[in-house]
């Protein structure tokens, strides 16, 4: 991503933003059955309220794995663009996996951290994120260059759509605000794994 | 191939690349161990398979059960210690999502260990498969490890459940302790 002057350096100048609202502007970008795969708690259940698309997946429990589950998704359907949503503190328990995605170069392959600097689903804890812990100079140091802020909401909705236009991977940080979730996701895991894989059409 | 076709006899991991093969797993992912090493380089020299390292078995699980849920299906590999990190992700993944992950294990920790951290966490790794009432098969035969492998493989597809196969130091000869 050649740095538009709408992606900030660093952290702090990144606008603070509602998760709901970005997750409900992300989905609206999505024309091509993209798939996206959920992190667990309320970057799930946003994307559950946000409206139910068959190529959702909402991964409840395994705490970190949004990356690698979407990661897969991206290996076994290399024409379809896939979206991992994923919070701070998720990604901090399982960085490895950045530098796994930076040496597949999985072009399709979009990851957008949702970064409110706190554990906020048990009681709002502050995370590494909010104590130092840049997460996209920690996505660049691990080989994704194309990592970058989103300034605002206007910013987050043009580089989605470039992120799904040209080759990743790409990652995308947004500051989020501590807001309640809209919704709770249903949870029915047989349920939801079979839908997501007819969503994919490997189920017909 | 039967075991009285003429010819050498195939290595245990021949064998194991041979039913990956004929049951279309094409997706490996690996945490490196040296027992597993003549596996992971028969598998990384045949352009059937998508195979790469990862930086934590967890991981390695993760992009698996995706893959799966894409149309691809994979197996994991790992040495003992590595799966004594996995039993978050096959309570609240493999299992419940019902996705049939396979994982294999190169077993340490048995049979002329060297290192008491491996010898300890070894124990731990039945009974989490027990209490996970998880399929699985330790191959410490040569001529057993195609029909466990193979049926194995089938029978988590048929039942969207993951199964571990754990390579005994009986089969593969273990690491052995040099000064």
């Amino acid at each position: 991503m050649a740095l538009a002057p709408n992606q900030p350096l660093h952290r702090e100048q990144a606008k603070i933003m509602n998760r709901f609202d970005i997750t409900k502007r992300m989905v609206a970008r999505l024309r091509h059955d993209e798939a996206v795969i959920g992190g667990i708690g309320y970057s799930n259940f946003d994307l559950w309220a946000a409206g139910r698309r068959p190529q959702n997946f909402y991964m409840l429990g395994s705490m970190g794995l949004a990356v690698p589950i979407a990661l897969g998704v991206a290996i076994a359907q290399p024409q379809r663009q896939v979206i991992a949503l994923e919070g701070d503190g998720s990604i901090l328990m399982q960085l490895g996996c950045l530098s796994t995605v930076a040496h597949r170069a999985q072009k399709n392959l979009t990851i957008v951290i949702l970064d409110n600097g706190t554990y906020q689903i048990t009681g709002g804890q502050k995370a590494a994120s909010e104590m130092g812990a840049d997460l996209i100079a920690i996505a660049r140091g691990a080989g994704i260059k194309q990592s970058a802020w989103a300034a605002d909401e206007s910013a987050l909705e043009e580089m989605i759509d470039v992120a799904l236009r040209e080759d990743g991977p790409w990652l995308i940080g947004c500051r989020i605000d501590t807001g309640k979730p809209v919704d709770t996701t249903e949870r029915d895991p047989a349920r939801i794994r079979d839908q997501f894989m007819r969503g994919l059409g490997v189920r017909g | 191939m039967p075991l009285d076709a003429a010819g050498p006899e195939r290595t245990w991991y021949e064998i194991v690349r041979d039913v990956l093969k004929q049951q279309k797993v094409s997706l490996v992912t690996y945490v490196p161990d040296n027992v597993l090493r003549p596996l992971i380089e028969l598998i990384e020299s045949d352009p059937f398979f998508t195979a790469f390292v990862t930086t934590r078995e967890e991981e390695a699980l993760g992009i698996v059960a995706g893959a799966w849920m894409g149309g691809v299906h994979g197996i994991v590999l790992m040495q003992t210690s590595g799966f004594a990190t996995l039993p978050n992700a096959i309570a609240s993944l493999a299992v419940p999502f019902q996705i049939p992950v396979l994982l294999m294990v190169s077993e340490r920790g048995t049979l002329g260990e060297f290192n008491i951290g491996q010898a300890l966490v070894a124990r731990t790794m039945r009974p989490m498969l027990d209490s996970l009432a998880m399929e699985h098969h330790t191959l410490s035969r040569l001529d057993e490890v195609e029909f466990i492998v193979d049926r194995s493989i089938r029978q988590a597809v048929a039942t969207q459940a993951p199964v571990t196969f754990i390579l005994s130091p009986l089969l593969t000869g273990g690491k052995v302790f040099q000064k």
